[in-house]
């Protein structure tokens, strides 16, 4: 072997990182191992590193216009209030990947929380549990009904998903009555976006789950070095684990603050819990099964894994399923935070800002790039903005001017950096 | 769907081929002339009244390249998607093995262990090279995908066909050159044991170099003792890897025979007119 390697040399003219080389498999330095990923960066791949750069922009930007937007209080509630954008961006994700769109997930939602106030109310009287499933297995069947629609017959999910926006929108009000709002009484209900975890909970949550990520990396590196493969250097991965650490108690610390004005309020939210449960389930469900496999590979090339044998309309369906799932998952959220459903949800605005969210945190528009952590990221900047916009003052109008803007320049991101990328065919 | 059984073959395969390396390149399963890996007999395929494919008879042996010329419209690429089963051949036979077959679907081609190399690869450009070649046969382990075994089996299919070029086997596929991205499609192609490759115009849009890499990875596959079916128009190509030639004409057989009988110019008559007055031999002696 090694006959070949210099016909081919012209692709292989940076290439620092010769330690990993594909049959080589010894240990990368750490700086090796940086290189390697800087090169992927400018290569395009920057995975989480625009979003995260965006944010840092507009923390110093509203902070400097306001100094109450670096507070406490204020953080845990730009966080409380993203949970929403982000659930509905994280379903956006799948639909996306597949370079699709579901214009319906706002309003569908919304028919989420109604059907889940409307079972828990005091004159109907179902367990919080009960009602919850029932509207989260709706939200699931309407996402499989409309994909079904557009694998099956073929319809363009453009058309279908618009056609949803409307026709859900219409059961919302026709459940909570022309005008009207549903209050709920519910305390688990009302918890799940406005209660808090005792400060030294927040704490044990915390640390089982950096705990849970450092196990899991170490045992995904052991893995492969017993495999013989080329694995991250310990040091890497030991850095990865101790930022999570750094992260997660930065984390913990500001939510434990206190941020009453009149009581006393301190404690992890709930929904950040939630969130961080959707976000684990979904990059398992999307990076380590077959199903999630299929989705990137569908959303790469459909004819490709047409002929892998990759049972294309079964897929797709099925992201539209779980799309409309976590919709509902955030209409709970939405209907939580608010004790209640009115029909003054704006699905419309929702659903807009929710593919904002999952394009600015990096996941492409024409499918095949994203990640759950996309839609997390990106619902943080929307809520960012809308927070601290609130907080200077703006109206509605020049919110949704501005967020719209901050979303032609994440898909100008997106489009330029394929632009940079090589070899694209 | 079951994960152990691709793995421990591969891994034979692997082992077969070093031997046979070191043994100064035999393959490991000497074609006989008797029973040719795949026989075709009186194949005859129509799209309501065009007649693509009339009569034709056509060995494919193992172990050798096979080339199959023709001009545009000729019937090759429906010749070759009737092996792979995407068509189903009105009339004829095909033996598989000595064993008679009926292919109708390219699931059961693949599972005879016919496996087919598009021209336009196939490949999904987000995935990266080990993810592109286990797409719709990943190695599952207790729900969760098995990279690490995926990745060493495709490592190790990679180097018994001295793909050595490609820097990270887990950068995607966009990030490579066209010749690299063809030898991930033909490696794709042998991961599964497959026993028949057929490649549709592998070397179309390729420059010098990395043609020359592709042919050089064609001729390796043939002498691992696959069957290996070319389709191509480039004659450079065809008399660099072939061993034998056949050449369609307006969806009839004109010729089958090993290279050494042609030359260029009995090529490009037999496939602009079917017949050729420089023929070293009469095409009766074909088959």
């Amino acid at each position: 072997m090694g006959n070949l390697d210099n016909l081919d040399s012209a692709t292989e003219t940076d290439d620092t990182a010769a330690a990993t080389s594909a049959l080589t498999p010894s240990e990368p330095s750490a700086s090796a191992y940086m290189r390697a990923y800087f090169n992927r960066v400018k290569g395009g791949e920057s995975g989480v590193l625009p979003v995260v750069a965006g944010l840092l922009l507009v923390s110093i930007l509203f902070q400097s216009a306001n100094s109450n937007f670096l507070t406490a209080g204020n953080l845990v509630n730009l966080l409380v209030q993203a949970a929403v954008f982000s659930l509905l961006a994280m379903g956006m994700v799948f639909v996306l990947l597949l370079g699709e769109i579901d214009l319906s997930a706002g309003f569908v939602s919304g028919v989420g929380g109604v059907i889940m106030a409307e079972l828990v109310k005091p004159a109907t009287g179902w367990p919080w549990w009960a009602a919850i499933a029932v509207g989260l297995l709706t939200c699931a069947a309407i996402g499989l009904l409309q994909g079904s629609l557009i694998t099956r017959i073929g319809l363009p999910a453009f058309i279908v998903t618009l056609g949803g926006l409307l026709f859900w929108q219409g059961v919302m009000i026709k459940i909570v009555g022309e005008g009207g709002s549903l209050l709920i009484q519910d305390d688990v209900v009302n918890n799940i976006a406005s209660g808090n975890l005792v400060p030294w909970a927040g704490w044990v949550v915390m640390l089982v789950i950096v705990g849970l990520y450092a196990i899991s990396a170490w045992r995904h590196d052991a893995r492969r070095r017993a495999a013989d493969l080329v694995a991250p250097p310990r040091s890497v991965t030991l850095a990865k684990s101790v930022a999570a650490l750094i992260g997660g108690a930065a984390l913990v610390l500001l939510c434990n603050a206190d941020r009453g004005r009149l009581v006393p309020v301190m404690g992890v939210p709930w929904v950040i819990i939630l969130v961080f449960a959707v976000l684990a389930l979904w990059t398992f469900l999307l990076g380590r099964t077959r199903f999630g496999r299929y989705v990137y590979a569908i959303g790469g090339n459909v004819e490709a894994a047409r002929r892998a044998g990759i049972n294309v309309a079964w897929v797709r369906t099925a992201a539209f399923g779980l799309c409309s799932l976590t919709a509902g998952i955030a209409g709970v959220v939405y209907a939580s935070r608010l004790r209640s459903v009115s029909t003054a949800l704006d699905g419309g605005t929702l659903v807009l800002y929710a593919v904002a969210a999952a394009v600015i945190g990096g996941t492409s528009l024409f499918g095949g790039r994203g990640k759950a952590l996309a839609g997390v990221m990106g619902g943080i900047v929307i809520a960012a903005i809308d927070n601290g916009m609130g907080l200077l003052g703006f109206d509605a109008s020049t919110k949704y001017m501005v967020t719209a803007l901050v979303l032609l320049i994440a898909v100008t991101i997106d489009a330029l950096s394929r632009r940079g990328k090589p070899a694209l065919r | 769907m079951t994960s152990p059984r691709p793995g421990t073959r591969d891994r034979e395969n692997a082992t077969d081929t070093a031997t046979a390396e070191t043994g100064g390149a035999a393959p490991t399963e000497p074609p006989r002339d008797d029973e040719p890996l795949l026989r075709l007999r009186g194949i005859g395929k129509s799209f309501g009244p065009v007649q693509a494919l009339t009569d034709v008879d056509f060995d494919i042996p193992a172990g050798q390249v096979t080339a199959l010329a023709g001009d545009n419209g000729a019937g090759k690429s429906v010749l070759i998607k009737c092996i792979a089963g995407i068509h189903a051949p009105e009339e004829g036979q095909m033996w598989w093995r000595g064993e008679p077959v009926h292919i109708h679907t390219p699931r059961e081609a693949a599972e005879l262990g016919i496996e087919t190399v598009y021209q336009d690869l196939a490949l999904c450009d987000n995935l990266d090279i080990v993810q592109n070649m286990f797409l719709g046969r990943e190695r599952v382990n207790r729900g969760q995908l098995d990279e690490e075994s995926m990745e060493k089996a495709a490592k190790e299919t990679l180097a018994s066909l001295a793909v050595t070029t490609v820097r990270s086997i887990r950068q995607p596929v966009a990030s490579l050159s066209g010749g690299q991205r063809q030898s991930v499609a033909i490696a794709k192609s042998v991961l599964w044991n497959s026993k028949l490759v057929i490649m549709d115009e592998p070397t179309a849009a390729l420059g010098v170099a990395q043609t020359q890499m592709v042919l050089e990875l064609v001729r390796r596959l043939a002498d691992r003792g696959h069957a290996v079916l070319i389709v191509s128009h480039n004659m450079n190509d065809v008399f660099e890897v072939a061993d034998r030639i056949a050449i369609l004409h307006l969806g009839r057989m004109a010729a089958v025979r090993p290279a050494a009988e042609f030359d260029r110019q009995i090529v490009v008559d037999l496939m602009t007119t079917g017949t050729s007055t420089r023929m070293v031999k009469p095409p009766t002696s074909a088959e």
